[in-house]
């Protein structure tokens, strides 16, 4: 699936919902199912900081295709991650990086996306664009 | 001794708003208050009919600015009951107020080798503009530390001050755990050694009557949001003697008696320490929050807050799982929490849905955190114009967050 379609599938699923508890509630159960991050993943440079919450990121390239792990200790943030991945995991460093992300803003979670330091989203979505364009780079190195 | 809640919260037309749909339950007033009409017409008043540069204007206007600004000079002189109003100088906050004195008494009194003693339950900013002029100077910052109770260690201040040490700053009343300060202690014990005192007072004018003069304090800073006044305007008042020592800070504007390109000449105070153009509107603006709460009364608005914390800490205390950190004696309306198992940002996140706001986060005082090994907490911080009923609402809404998180 590409990553639009998968924001689409997001969309609709939260369409249905009846109101924020249950949004909210979702997201509490996706952050808690969220396998997370070894400990040797939560590093340092892994460390996204907001005010906040902490959001640990791992990205690595295989076979062309990146994949993505997450970890934070607040577990709506978590929840977001846990979407975020279903988003972004397995999609080739191109799309990552032209990636127009919409489906947080549509699912009624925008204040989440407020650029403030109170929390890392705005540096997460930030930092996967990131992992996008560096391994396009080596991608293309390696071609 | 009784207040008119109803007719208090007709005052602050914001408090009538709907959040997420829901009844607006205002519990963010340590980090700023809601204004109430009486200050917002002060400032539509003067846009509208008086606004002028001040000081220098001939005309009418000007005058009008000018008197205004100085009327609420006097105000807060009265306010806090300084010996002269040229002792009162506005800044743009207590913030600001504190990084003035930093850098002018700093630069007029600390050398390479003194010290400078600030508490371990301070905000950042009273940290680190001290940490700053430290840096600058080569002196050293030292920390006088608070137990688990959120109370400081007055007994080791007489140990930690030595004949190097040249000021003290602390506030009132911590901002993130409520503890109120023993700083008439403080005061004498550092004066005892010819130590100053500067006093962060941000979180206490609103709550506690202060009197400059009485005690004998040398720099008090506070913030004119924090007591249902404008942002962007504070006060710093000093003992006229120390001022009169101290150099500009800043330069250009009022602060000049007379520019050569070989020496300049400073105005008297409290011109000397505002240089540009003054923050006048919202000067008077703070006058008539000042003004405001005075009508109320002092006395009368902490002993209902007081009230207010008493219910709250009860109430929340019967949830499980629920811990109070700042358990002092001496505390002010703030209550700092967390529940067992849930994250601060969720917490905040979803009382937000329904309509209370309540701050998160480390508030700005880093070292009290790493104190207690946490990462942050939940403050409900509360004002005189809440109700028992909205500390309902938000013991209801932690039940219900509680509840999604099944929290047993």
């Amino acid at each position: 699936m590409t990553i639009n379609e998968i924001q689409e599938d997001i969309i609709e699923e939260f369409a249905g919902f009846e109101d924020w508890m249950d949004k909210y509630a979702y997201l509490i159960e996706l952050g808690t199912d969220l396998s997370g991050l070894d400990a040797e993943h939560q590093t340092d440079s892994n460390l996204i900081k907001g005010c906040q919450s902490k959001v640990w990121f791992n990205a690595s390239l295989e076979n062309g295709i990146v994949k993505l792990q997450a970890d934070s200790d607040a577990i709506i943030v978590k929840g977001i991650a846990a979407l975020l991945i279903r988003v972004f995991n397995n999609q080739t460093p191109e799309d990552i990086m032209n990636a127009d992300l919409k489906f947080i803003d549509e699912i009624g979670l925008k204040q989440h996306l407020s650029p403030t330091r109170s929390n890392g989203l705005v540096s997460m979505v930030k930092q996967i664009k990131m992992y996008g364009i560096a391994f396009d780079h080596v991608s293309k190195q390696t071609k | 001794m009784t207040l008119d809640i109803n007719k208090i919260r007709n005052d602050f037309p914001i408090l009538k708003e709907l959040i997420h749909g829901k009844p607006l339950v205002y519990f963010d007033n340590a980090a700023t208050t809601q204004k109430p009409r009486q200050v917002i017409d002060k400032l539509i008043e003067y846009y509208y009919k008086y606004n002028s540069n001040i000081h220098r204007g001939v005309h009418y206007l000007s005058n009008k600015s000018t008197d205004g600004n100085e009327n609420a000079r006097i105000i807060v002189q009265n306010f806090i009951n300084a010996k002269h109003s040229h002792e009162i100088i506005f800044t743009s906050g207590a913030t600001e107020s504190v990084n003035l004195v930093a850098n002018s008494f700093g630069d007029r009194y600390i050398a390479e080798g003194d010290e400078v003693i600030v508490s371990e339950l301070e905000h950042h900013s009273n940290i680190v503009p001290w940490q700053l002029i430290c840096e600058r100077k080569k002196a050293v910052l030292k920390v006088l530390p608070f137990n688990d109770q959120g109370e400081l260690m007055i007994d080791q201040l007489d140990d930690l001050i030595t004949d190097r040490t040249k000021i003290i700053a602390v506030n009132h009343i911590s901002n993130s755990l409520g503890t109120v300060n023993p700083i008439r202690k403080i005061i004498e014990i550092a004066h005892a050694k010819n130590v100053r005192v500067l006093v962060d007072a941000a979180q206490s004018v609103q709550h506690k009557t202060i009197d400059v003069q009485e005690l004998d304090v040398d720099f008090l800073v506070f913030s004119g949001h924090k007591i249902y006044g404008p942002t962007g305007i504070g006060v710093l008042y000093g003992k006229e003697e120390l001022l009169n020592e101290m150099p500009p800070w800043k330069g250009g504007g009022e602060m000049i008696q007379e520019v050569t390109f070989k020496k300049t000449t400073y105005n008297e105070l409290p011109y000397k320490f505002e240089a540009g153009t003054p923050n006048y509107i919202d000067a008077i603006g703070l006058g008539a929050a000042i003004e405001y709460v005075q009508n109320i009364g002092i006395e009368k608005i902490d002993a209902y807050e007081h009230e207010l914390l008493e219910y709250a800490t009860e109430k929340l205390l019967s949830i499980e799982g629920l811990k109070i950190y700042g358990t002092a004696e001496l505390k002010t309306s703030v209550i700092s929490f967390l529940v067992k198992g849930i994250h601060f940002y969720d917490m905040g996140m979803l009382l937000d849905q329904m309509g209370i706001a309540v701050r998160t986060g480390t508030h700005c005082t880093e070292p009290v955190m790493q104190h207690f090994g946490i990462d942050g907490t939940v403050r409900a911080s509360f004002s005189f114009y809440n109700t028992k009923e909205e500390i309902d609402v938000l013991y209801n809404g932690i039940l219900k967050v509680c509840k999604m998180f099944a929290v047993k």
